[in-house]
């Protein structure tokens, strides 16, 4: 119990004083979650805005395939991907393995079907006579969908809150491609796992406070935009 | 030059059961048009088609601008509103649901502010403006749709059971807004009801229908 709290002591004194090798692996966690939300939700969200609006021979599958890979297991992930990346690997004249890159791909390929799933399920909620009340009033096929989107805004940023909180709390995928090596690849939850193993606790329950009060601030954003969706539907 | 709709021999049919049946209108003198019948005749149907919201199975809906035939095109379905009996609303101010159908057509921001307190005054929800329009009573939103519509100054308004889901109160408001835009003479109107005093009350032209068909006057 004293180790334990010898170690919040210690990490409160790291994050008050400032200390830089941990405010660098706060900025790279930042960069590469906050790189893989932009691709993901680029990319998620036009295919879950698709899904949501259009019947097309395939949808049902897409759906059904986006679903399943919400809850893909990060390690499997990085296992393909590492295949996909290693020097023997299709991928591998790219020379992307242990480096943020890999990382940021990572973590793409696991929020990609989060904001996807989620922006088709915000979607499909809306009350199909907002599509008829806006053509009455003479829009455009274009701006009809707009104004689906518009309705869905909650939804969405959601959607991609919640991506944002998968990618910066994943560790088993970014570990096999990012490989955890100092000031280059490491982020938050690798060096916890390795201080972890060292059994240097100061450096770990520091970054898993800092975790966990990002996880926290994500998840009260989540919730006041989800209470607001509410509040106004009411 | 205003335009004027005519309908012939539409027919439609929704999972094989007939909902229109040789329905012919035309819509060429000015003032308001009363579509009368009971419930799940066809009215809503009719004037779906009429507004260019959906296509017939067989028959043809044409515009004329003079002896001219109009395209079934953007700019003319613009000329033309329909208010549907459920509104439909924005999850967002009354104001800015007022205003959609200004901004979709790239109208200047400040016209567009004139416009939408000039049309929100004219069915007394001024007070409302920036309230969200889904908080509004049943009552006002319609109050609020009939606004919307108007707002984008249609040459011909389709209202579809305006008084449907409202109030005794509102009901007479909304009443009294028709009969206002009837005087004001800027859009031909044609309203569905299934009820008769209603439609007295309102109507210069009184339509019956029953059964999927327009009958003979």
């Amino acid at each position: 119990m004293d180790s334990i709290i010898q170690g919040f002591k210690e990490a409160f004194s790291l994050i008050l004083n400032l200390d830089q090798e941990l405010f660098a692996i706060i900025l790279l966690s930042l960069k590469v979650s906050g790189t893989a939300l932009i691709i993901a939700s680029a990319t998620g969200f036009p295919l879950g805005t698709l899904t949501g609006l259009k019947k097309f021979p395939g949808r049902g599958l897409i759906i059904s395939l986006l679903n399943t890979f919400m809850g893909l297991p990060p390690v499997v992930v990085g296992l393909f991907l590492y295949l996909l990346l290693s020097r023997s690997g299709p991928l591998g004249f790219l020379v992307l393995l242990y480096s943020p890159v890999a990382m940021i791909i990572a973590q793409s390929v696991l929020a990609f079907p989060i904001v996807a799933a989620l922006s088709h399920s915000a979607i499909i909620k809306v009350d199909p006579i907002i599509r008829q009340a806006s053509r009455t009033l003479g829009a455009k096929p274009l701006q009809v969908t707009v104004a689906v989107v518009k309705e869905a805004r909650y939804g969405i940023m959601s959607a991609v809150i919640a991506a944002l909180g998968r990618a910066m709390a994943e560790v088993g995928a970014v570990l096999i491609v990012g490989g955890n090596i100092a000031g280059f690849t490491r982020v938050m939850t690798t060096t916890i796992a390795l201080e972890t193993d060292k059994g240097n606790f100061e450096l770990a329950l520091a970054l898993g406070i800092i975790l966990l009060m990002i996880s926290f601030v994500i998840n009260m954003v989540l919730y006041v935009i989800q209470k607001k969706g509410v509040v106004q539907a009411e | 030059m205003s335009l004027k709709l005519i309908t012939s021999h539409i027919y439609k049919s929704y999972d094989g059961k007939p909902v229109l049946r040789d329905c012919s209108f035309s819509l060429e003198k000015s003032g308001t048009y009363v579509l009368m019948g009971p419930n799940g005749c066809g009215k809503s149907t009719f004037l779906r088609i009429c507004a260019l919201l959906e296509e017939p199975d067989r028959g043809e809906v044409n515009y004329f601008s003079g002896n001219a035939l109009l395209k079934k095109n953007i700019e003319l379905k613009r000329r033309v509103t329909l208010l549907l009996p459920r509104v439909g609303v924005f999850n967002t101010s009354s104001f800015k649901n007022v205003a959609y159908g200004l901004l979709i057509r790239g109208m200047r921001v400040k016209e567009v502010r004139d416009k939408v307190g000039s049309a929100l005054e004219f069915v007394g929800l001024m007070h409302k403006k920036n309230q969200n329009a889904l908080t509004l009573s049943s009552g006002e939103t319609q109050r609020m749709g009939i606004a919307r519509a108007l707002v984008i100054e249609p040459e011909i308004i389709f209202l579809d059971e305006p008084t449907a889901f409202v109030d005794e109160e509102n009901k007479e408001i909304i009443e009294d807004i028709i009969l206002r835009l009837k005087k004001s003479g800027t859009s031909l109107v044609i309203i569905t009801t299934h009820d008769r005093i209603q439609a007295e009350k309102l109507g210069d032209w009184l339509l019956l229908m029953k059964d999927g068909r327009i009958l003979p006057p």
